[in-house]
């Protein structure tokens, strides 16, 4: 019944604004409506465009006021994080301070300028001087952020193989996330899908008799120890799927037919993240929110939510699906001894494939 | 001199016309003002289309699985007991992004205001061939058609995202979208190719070749070197999307193995060996991203031309603003690969790509400033055109300065795919092209349907549209930094995001207030066409040849021979003149100089 009511109101709503839009347009037939701006209608225009001007920094300043602890740009959880964090915020600064002088420039301009009967515009057609200001500025700014970008990008990218980085697979299929770990070898043995036997379990289809694959290990959840770098080796068993860890800064697609990769070191347990002020505070507004939301499922007779708690998560995100919204696998940092010890309660491949 | 028309030969064509039916006149009609028309008319259904499926997606994620009726009236079997389907969100996405990048921004923009000005602006009787160009409109139209129909198939429209993607658009276990409505959208968009590749060759021939006396390169208004550049770009890169798609066909029908290698699904091992995603990404992309010029340039050449004569003031900078036309064309064919950074390639070409990528900042930043050079002491004539020009300069600063931290690579690593991205794009080519689109309506209506609009109503278009456009757009930004994925049915899966939810919500009331205003811009639309107020013959004192044809639409576009050109397009307020304006085909005074341009 309210769905009903609800169309029935749109459906008002959209024949109330026609018939005003009717009504207005014809009682405007004796007025000069002919597009042709007169010095009324550039006056108005004029400071509607400095109001406009003011709507834009007001957006600007709201934005901030209320969502400015959105963003991914502090408290990030992997030792290049905060490299990406610094390159963000001075791309953000550089930004703002373009955005706020243009954006002035041109809606300012606007109204100094609006148009009078019989006023003459000035007559300026070029200035080469202007010109080369105007292209060498942005060319040295971008130079900056350039190299910045470059070097930080190329840092990231690069695995630097000395380091020993514990190895993990991730593996992607619709719609959820599996790991495998190297195993005392760390080196993860040869796997193809076209080896997946669902009948003894080989769901990842690794090579049976090949030696590296017998002490690997396959999870649902992924632990990792804090400070050591990871070597993520990415597959995916069907389409396109990407990996995203937004915590760590991280991110990389999986691709049927190949073998992509990604390298960090966490560098904050989940304990430790689940501590920061920061993340506290976040927390408890999410819980809040969702407090609220119980409330209205509740009075519908619906089930409450679960109180929320932080958890580094790993997220698909490139379209995969119908339940691509929910195609995810939660992510523990833990100290070295916690994840050996969780790692050592995990089955290994050879003995989880099932004997029939 | 290169170019010249031999007026006398058409002069005899237009005198005793054949007699024109309905059918010649209005359908299969060979005249390039008419065909303009077409062009817009469909365009705007086609627009009414895909901004409609956005308020759809915008409802579904600000109160994610909340039965709707809206829902259940339009979607019908989608939307069981009014609760949307994961699917057809999905087929949303998809096809909303394929008809406002294709259908609207690239046929219903560019088509349109090509086809009208291209000939009128340089002074030609028609096309290089009206043919070929009543070809281009009805494959076009075709395209639209098979697009619409897709809509109906049995297990749903293609829902692999306007990039389409394989493996999940080439196979259709991987979702129900993936069969027979993929089928029709490939179908659909190799015509529309076909149909902007005809187009495309019929704009460049004729402003290679049609130009009329005097109409030297350099004397071009930057509308037509906005056409042309569009067109050359056009030429290049669809012909790669084309190839992509028929790949694609050739995986999905006949079992080949382009982009495909390696696949477990459904519990069972397909055939296809040794093909890669990543291929059809590149080749993707090198359409993808020119797309992006396709769709803008033309809405910057419109802003050009409504920009300097609403100003009364010379463009700024004419020969910079061709140069950085010509920068950004060729800039936009070598930057692709900043759509893959995360792709799995090797990220030193994720360098390259953003090095050239910032480069197309420069250009770019070149034209904002002479935009706003131009508006300097002008006279500005703040009409509703002018309005939607300004507002297309405010966007595309606004979205394309967000453009500096997606084109940088280590930075995109962690907001690739999320709102961001959403929120830049929509900005810098979807609001910005949408609002040259608008302005060249305002502009040109005079020209197209011999009436004027209502400048109220018009006004009234462009300020709610302005602030709900910032509305929607700007938070966008703050949750995509949070991470929040695009194209997610619904975020309540994630307890993260769930402070995010409160500026979804704001973000769909701005959509539904900006999608329901565009009703103001219909109505004065329609009801102008007939009943507006007779337009004169140059209502906006403008410079250009387009305003010497006679107000009433005639084959041929000049009664007697078409003018010959002295000057260039801009000569607002020059001194020596008595009015503001002197039109590009009155011979310079004694003693005048033709500005050193």
């Amino acid at each position: 019944m309210t769905g009903l009511l609800t169309i029935l109101i749109l459906l008002g709503i959209t024949i109330a604004i026609w018939q005003m839009v009717k009504i207005f347009d014809l009682a405007q037939v004796n007025k000069d409506v002919s597009q042709v701006a007169n010095d009324g209608d550039n006056k108005t225009q004029g400071y509607l465009m400095l109001a406009f001007l003011g709507f834009i920094y007001g957006i600007t300043i709201v934005s901030f006021a209320l969502w400015g602890d959105l963003p991914l740009t502090s408290n990030s959880a992997s030792e290049h994080g905060p490299e990406i964090d610094r390159l963000m915020i001075i791309s953000m600064v550089v930004i703002f301070i373009v955005q706020t002088i243009t954006q002035f420039l041109l809606h300012y301009f606007a109204f100094k300028y609006k148009g009078e009967k019989g006023r003459k515009a000035l007559f300026y057609a070029d200035n080469d001087k202007l010109e080369f200001i105007w292209t060498v500025i942005p060319v040295i700014v971008l130079a900056g952020l350039i190299m910045y970008g470059l070097f930080t990008w190329t840092d990231i990218m690069t695995v630097d193989e000395d380091d020993d980085p514990i190895v993990i697979e991730l593996y992607a299929q619709q719609f959820n996330w599996k790991a495998r770990y190297a195993g005392e070898d760390n080196v993860l043995g040869k796997a193809n899908v076209r080896l997946i036997n669902l009948d003894n379990a080989n769901i990842l289809g690794l090579d049976e008799a090949d030696p590296n694959a017998q002490d690997d290990i396959i999870t649902t959840e992924l632990h990792l120890p804090v400070g050591v770098p990871v070597l993520f080796k990415m597959r995916s068993q069907d389409v396109l799927h990407s990996a995203y860890m937004p915590h760590f800064r991280a991110q990389m697609n999986c691709v049927p037919g190949m073998i992509t990769q990604f390298a960090f070191t966490p560098t904050v347990t989940t304990e430790e993240m689940r501590l920061n002020p920061d993340i506290y505070e976040k927390v408890r507004n999410i819980n809040k929110i969702r407090v609220n939301k119980s409330k209205k499922l509740q009075a519908k007779g619906e089930e409450p939510l679960d109180s929320y708690e932080f958890d580094y998560l790993l997220l698909c995100n490139k379209i995969c699906g119908k339940s691509h919204y929910n195609m995810q696998m939660k992510i523990i940092v833990e100290s070295e001894e916690d994840y050996k010890e969780w790692l050592q309660e995990q089955k290994l491949f050879k003995n989880s494939l099932v004997q029939n | 001199m290169s170019a010249q028309v031999d007026t006398h030969a058409h002069q005899d064509d237009h005198g005793h016309h054949p007699k024109e039916t309905f059918i010649t006149k209005y359908i299969f009609c060979q005249d390039h003002k008419m065909i303009a028309k077409q062009y817009l008319i469909t365009g705007v259904i086609m627009g009414i289309i895909g901004i409609l499926m956005s308020l759809l997606m915008r409802m579904q994620i600000a109160w994610p699985t909340e039965p709707n009726v809206i829902f259940e009236a339009l979607l019908g079997k989608w939307a069981p007991g009014g609760v949307m389907d994961a699917d057809i969100y999905l087929a949303l996405v998809t096809i909303h992004g394929t008809i406002m990048v294709f259908f609207v921004l690239t046929a219903g923009l560019s088509g349109t205001f090509s086809n009208l000005l291209i000939p009128l602006q340089i002074g030609a009787r028609d096309m290089a061939s009206g043919f070929l160009n009543m070809i281009s409109y009805w494959l076009f139209f075709l395209s639209s058609v098979i697009m619409i129909i897709s809509l109906f198939v049995e297990a749903g429209p293609a829902a692999a995202g306007w990039t389409i993607y394989p493996p999940l658009s080439a196979l259709p276990l991987a979702q129900g979208g993936s069969g027979a409505g993929m089928t029709l959208w490939l179908v659909s968009m190799a015509i529309f190719i076909a149909s902007s590749l005809l187009g495309s060759l019929n704009y460049i021939v004729t402003v290679l070749n049609l130009r009329t006396k005097g109409m030297s390169m350099t004397r071009l208004p930057l509308t037509i070197w906005a056409f042309f550049i569009t067109a050359v770009i056009g030429v290049v890169s669809f012909p790669v999307l084309l190839s992509a798609a028929l790949l694609l066909i050739m995986d999905r029908s006949f079992g080949t193995s382009f982009f495909l290698s390696d696949i477990f699904i459904q519990g069972e091992v397909l055939h296809y060996q040794g093909g890669s995603p990543v291929l059809f990404e590149h080749l993707f992309w090198f359409l993808g991203h020119p797309e992006v010029y396709i769709v803008l340039l033309p809405a910057l050449g419109i802003t050009s031309e409504v920009i300097a004569t609403n100003s009364r003031k010379p463009i700024f900078g004419y020969r910079a603003m061709v140069a950085s036309i010509l920068a950004i064309a060729f800039l936009s064919t070598i930057v692709w690969g900043h759509h893959m950074f995360i792709s799995g390639m090797n990220p030193f070409l994720g360098s390259v790509f953003t090095f050239t990528t910032l480069l197309i900042a420069i250009p770019s930043a070149v034209k904002a400033f002479n935009y706003i050079t131009t508006l300097w002491k002008g006279n500005l004539q703040l009409n509703p055109a002018m309005l939607f020009s300004i507002g297309l300069v405010s966007t595309f600063i606004t979205g394309g300065l967000t453009g500096i931290i997606l084109g940088d690579s280590a930075l995109d690593i962690n907001i690739h795919d999320t709102y961001f991205v959403v929120a830049h794009f929509h900005l810098v080519m979807g609001i910005s092209a949408l609002y040259g689109l608008f302005a060249g309506v305002y502009h040109w209506f005079p020209k197209m349907f011999g009436r004027m609009l209502n400048k109220n109503l018009g006004y009234i278009h462009f300020w709610v549209t302005a602030i709900c456009a910032y509305g929607v757009f700007f938070p966008m930004h703050f949750i995509g930094m949070a991470g929040l994925p695009r194209r997610y049915y619904t975020n309540s899966n994630f307890p993260l995001f769930d402070d995010t939810s409160n500026v979804q919500i704001l973000i769909t009331v701005f959509a539904l207030v900006g999608g329901l205003f565009q009703l103001v811009f219909l109505w004065n639309f329609i009801h102008s066409m007939f009943y507006g107020k007779k337009a004169e013959q140059n209502p906006w004192r403008s410079n250009t040849l387009e305003w010497t044809t006679p107000v009433e639409h005639m084959h041929g576009n000049w009664p007697g021979e078409i003018p010959h050109v002295h000057r260039w397009a801009y000569d607002y307020s020059k001194p020596g003149h008595d009015e503001d304006f002197v039109q590009q085909h009155i011979p310079l005074k004694e003693g005048e100089e033709e500005l050193q341009h």
